[in-house]
């Protein structure tokens, strides 16, 4: 059984709403990034999604837009995000870490050194927002090697092509809760709560829900229909800025905290 | 059974030329584009519509283009005939008017009211401008901040069409942030709006319905020549940036073997200096704007900040055809300088009276070199994609000049 899907069955024998925070590789400090990494299942995450900069991120918000700008400033790549990965392990081996991105990177590193790397840092899985199912064929080396490639599913995605994901979907599948960039618009969780309850209904691993997660109260009114929530943009624009490693840690505290707080008073 | 490969049968169902292609987008974007992929589909084969854009074409537009034996400058350079493909004729003054008036129509069927668009030059916004205008769709036209600076006119010419333009601050502020965001407005709005791309890349069926809007030109060009001259050219030539010029002089021809295809890429400051846009000469397959291609990034997959002269060459990626039909040996794809190209609008301007977009510049330069390598019974085609009146402050101010 993979971390992924060890941590989804303690979540749901414990009856807990998963909690996982998205952060990008190397913001706000590469130097601290195995500390915030740390300090994020401190404050109670579950799962760590671990944003891999990427120049040009088409579905992405100003506030992950501009994290990725900084962080590939500072000469964050593929290989300095498996080394943070590597060092978290040796002080944490059951969290799960996916890694969040685009294509190319990968693609210019090599799928199979890709592959055999990241199995060797502790990933566990990957969430390549520009590559959907029709496009998974090469990812196959990822999967032959161990990683999960986990899926998105969107409110513009047809019932046809949902069956096929909830089929392929590994991990858990990830639904975006609205047309949009990461960070933007307000949810209007009546509208979404149908829609998770149907893919659930179909699905056989877990559902998470994405975009527009920002604080406790939105996070509390999804963790009534969903298995975990994803809070990204809210704690990178938190994050920006943040000097030295308990000024991080302090951060992640109180934002994730008020939400770990009201997933497990649900 | 014909040992020639039929170069005509592309993109396959999946949208892929060959290993290239496809469709690398976020899941909110698949629908929208299954969408547009069945919409056309229908549409490209439905008379109505078939009849509805030869209209345009001809009355709006203006086409046929013609083709213009460029006599003096052919005897200066000495060497081949060198013709032109007159794009720089055609209402707004470059052959993107020939997609845009396509997928407006497209976009008005699909019962879209609003279009947006991304531009690097400026010649895609003020001709999505245009057809947004006459078909009264609301307008937004993303370009980058630096753009904006270098095509002042074009913006001004934008948004007396009524277009809003919005500038574009993130990355390096040029044509390839343009079109993530306006990707970013599409997936976000993506109920009533149309995503006009100017260019023969993005997802699929974007390079497809690009190019065969865009294909006019070389069906012309190939009727014109076996009329006027009673043969097909030995070599064609035109600029490519993302590449929908090319392709479209290109893909009339690309089953006439012995019709030799050269694509005049933006060497910038020298392709050794780093300061380029040559993704087809000196990149490599990667996945960039929904489609796998040549593209320019460094060893952790970055997409590298371009350079050229001329806004519309400024791009890390290549149309997805072309990166086949280079693959496959079909085509050739090199690098002429912002210095050639200048020289080569000095030239057909002092002995043609003609000002050609610095774009174009790019494949007149090309075109040059081309004729030198040929008898004088040669001939070399070359696509004059775009005139060059909105250049004219770029050049004054690169030259010294205060107009």
């Amino acid at each position: 059984m993979s971390r992924i899907d060890q941590r989804f069955a303690q979540l749901k024998a414990a009856r807990r709403t998963g909690l996982i925070p998205f952060v990008t590789a190397g913001d706000p400090s590469p130097e601290h990034m195995v500390t915030l990494m740390h300090a994020l299942v401190d404050a109670g995450a579950d799962l760590i999604e671990l944003g891999v900069p990427f120049s040009d991120p088409m579905a992405d918000g100003p506030v992950i837009q501009h994290a990725s700008e900084r962080a590939i400033a500072r000469g964050v790549g593929i290989a300095e995000v498996l080394g943070w990965v590597t060092a978290f392990r040796s002080r944490d081996a059951e969290t799960p870490i996916v890694l969040m991105g685009y294509l190319n990177p990968i693609e210019i590193h090599g799928y199979e050194r890709f592959a055999g790397e990241a199995v060797l840092a502790g990933v566990d899985g990957v969430l390549l927002v520009d590559c959907p199912l029709e496009e998974a064929a090469v990812l196959r080396p990822l999967r032959a090697a161990g990683l999960q490639q986990i899926l998105l599913a969107a409110p513009t995605t047809a019932p046809g092509r949902m069956a096929k994901l909830c089929e392929s979907a590994e991990g858990f599948l990830y639904y975006v809760s609205f047309a949009g960039i990461t960070g933007a618009g307000s949810l209007s969780t009546h509208d979404i709560a149908a829609r998770v309850a149907d893919i659930r209904a179909r699905a056989t691993v877990p559902v998470a829900v994405g975009f527009g997660v920002r604080d406790a109260q939105s996070a509390k009114e999804i963790a009534g229909f969903a298995d975990a929530v994803v809070i990204g943009s809210a704690l990178v624009g938190r994050l920006a800025g943040a000097d030295g490693p308990d000024d991080i840690a302090g951060r992640v505290r109180d934002i994730l905290q008020p939400i770990r707080r009201a997933l497990d008073s649900h | 059974m014909s040992s020639t490969p039929d170069f005509h049968r592309w993109p396959d169902a999946h949208g892929r030329f060959g290993d290239f292609g496809g469709q690398y987008v976020a899941e909110t974007l698949m629908a929208p584009l299954a969408e547009l992929t069945e919409a056309y589909e229908r549409l490209r084969d439905d008379p109505a519509f078939i009849a509805e854009l030869d209209r345009d074409l001809k009355h709006y537009v203006g086409r046929p283009s013609p083709i213009y034996h460029a006599e003096r400058l052919s005897q200066h350079v000495g060497g081949a005939r060198i013709l032109l493909k007159r794009e720089d004729l055609n209402h707004t003054g470059a052959h993107k008017i020939n997609n845009t008036v396509g997928q407006a129509l497209v976009a008005r069927r699909m019962g879209k009211p609003r279009i947006i668009a991304e531009t690097g030059a400026g010649q895609h916004g003020v001709a999505s401008a245009t057809v947004a205008a006459r078909l009264g769709l609301k307008c937004v036209v993303y370009m980058g901040a630096v753009d904006i600076e270098r095509q002042k006119i074009n913006v001004y010419r934008m948004k007396l069409l009524g277009a809003e333009v919005v500038p574009v601050t993130s990355g390096s502020k040029t044509l390839k942030d343009a079109l993530n965001e306006a990707m970013r407005d599409w997936v976000t709005n993506v109920a009533d709006t149309f995503y006009i791309i100017g260019t023969v890349a993005g997802p699929h069926p974007y390079p497809m319905m690009v190019r065969d809007f865009n294909a006019i030109v070389g069906r012309e060009a190939r009727t014109q020549m076996l009329e006027e001259y009673g043969r097909l050219p030995d070599v064609l030539t035109a600029c490519v940036g993302g590449g929908s010029n090319a392709i479209g002089l290109f893909h009339a021809f690309l089953n006439d073997a012995d019709v030799r295809m050269v694509g005049a890429e933006a060497a910038g400051e020298g392709i050794a200096s780093g300061h380029h846009a040559a993704s087809l000469a000196a990149g490599r397959p990667g996945v960039l704007h929904g489609n796998r291609t040549y593209v320019l990034c460094d060893d952790n997959g970055q997409i590298a900040e371009t350079h050229s002269i001329s806004a519309g060459l400024d791009y890390p990626g290549v149309g997805p055809e072309h990166a086949y039909l280079k693959d496959a040996g079909r085509a050739e794809y090199v690098g002429v300088t912002d210095d050639e190209a200048m020289e080569a609008f000095h030239l057909l301007a002092r002995t043609e009276g003609i000002l050609a977009a610095l774009e174009s510049s790019h494949a007149v330069a090309q075109a040059i070199k081309l004729a030198r390598e040929l008898p004088s019974d040669g001939i070399v085609l070359c696509n004059l994609s775009g005139r060059g009146d909105k250049d004219v402050h770029t050049i004054a101010a690169r030259e010294g000049v205060n107009v």
